[in-house]
């Protein structure tokens, strides 16, 4: 009975890849690195979660106000949510992250100060709220007033840059599943931001990992928080609509 | 703040039974050989022993050295022989120390 439920499972799963030619870049790593994140206890990334929950449940700030004092429990009131950042923030007229929708709640409704880019604190409240949505399809929001920004998303990841004069897409695009020196280029879909990432034996965001393939072409990074990448995050996730969360993701 | 860490053991066991033991633990292990931002060589901080003491006995115990990786995970197996705490204990540089406990029954 179970071989017959595995066997199931095994034929859904590979009908539903045969239905996307899209493949996570979960789908390029080592047997071994997968195992990593599959397993909860062996994924370095479940620390920052753990932590994330205590800040949760944390008061802070002047108001003295935690994130569940409003939210309530995590599990129901976050769920899906990481799937549909970067989303249209009214009050500041411009598209927010995930990241910068946590910060600006924070310094809005608890009085905090503001989280640096890439900060403990941030990533690990940043991975304990996107992982509320892991198995969840990324679902980017049809909201009109995104369209221009999503549009310069796509010219940001078409157009050449740096001294390389190389396009995102020209890897990730036009040669995903190819080589670049020893390691397989993957399609650049962020489902499991943010991520561990073993070559940096830390967390890091989308923005960190987009950063580096810029500085790999020799061109200027755009800064953290910047709109640019905020558009790139919104194409990103436009292209990679319906693929399912993973948050917290462990990569190469 | 104390580092974070993550053990799996399953809470109950059988008499004599192997069981498996997963521990994690956030730490940076830096080497002691990376230039840092300013040119210097960043100074050594890793953890140097791990001990696991079962009801007071050990039972598994590892040197760590510079070339592990940040964020150590060290898996092992054990007899479950009685009920009672498993203590594990890490100490490095830096005065480090982190001391974590978890019980097991064994029926």
């Amino acid at each position: 009975m179970r071989r017959a439920l595995l066997l199931f499972v095994v034929a859904v799963a590979s009908w539903a890849r045969a239905d996307d030619a899209r493949r996570s870049g979960f789908d390029f790593m080592s047997p071994g690195t997968q195992a990593m994140q599959r397993d909860d206890m062996q994924n370095p990334g479940m620390l920052w979660v753990q932590d994330g929950e205590a800040l949760w449940n944390a008061k802070a700030g002047a108001r003295d106000q935690s994130c569940a004092s409003c939210h309530g429990d995590a599990a129901t009131s976050m769920r899906g949510v990481a799937a549909r950042y970067p989303a249209f923030d009214a009050a500041q007229g411009m598209p927010l992250t995930l990241g910068q929708r946590i910060d600006t709640c924070r310094q809005k409704h608890q009085g905090g100060t503001a989280l640096a880019p890439e900060s403990r604190e941030l990533l690990s409240l940043e991975a304990f709220v996107a992982l509320q949505s892991r198995g969840m399809p990324i679902a980017p929001p049809d909201d009109p007033r995104l369209r221009a920004f999503r549009e310069r998303g796509r010219q940001w990841f078409e157009k050449r840059i740096g001294q390389l004069n190389f396009s995102c897409a020209q890897c990730h695009a036009d040669n995903a599943g190819q080589r670049l020196g020893g390691s397989v280029i993957p399609e650049a879909h962020p489902t499991g931001y943010p991520i561990y990432r073993l070559e940096w034996q830390d967390m890091g965001s989308l923005q960190r990992r987009l950063r580096g393939c810029m500085s790999g072409v020799r061109a200027e990074p755009f800064p953290f928080g910047s709109i640019e990448m905020t558009e790139l995050e919104l194409y990103l996730a436009r292209r990679a609509a319906g693929m399912r969360i993973e948050t917290p993701a462990v990569r190469p | 703040m104390p580092a974070r860490a993550l053990i799996h053991m399953p809470p109950t066991a059988k008499p004599g039974e192997v069981i498996e033991i997963r521990a994690l633990i956030a730490h940076p292990m830096e080497t002691g050989f990376r230039p840092g931002n300013t040119g210097g060589v960043l100074p050594r901080d890793i953890i140097r022993n791990f001990v696991c003491k079962y009801n007071g006995v050990q039972v598994f115990a590892a040197e760590l050295h510079p070339a592990m990786s940040a964020n150590p995970y060290i898996a092992f197996q054990t007899l479950a022989t009685e009920s009672g705490a498993l203590v594990f204990t890490w100490e490095g540089d830096n005065n480090f120390a982190q001391t974590e406990t978890r019980t097991i029954t064994v029926t």
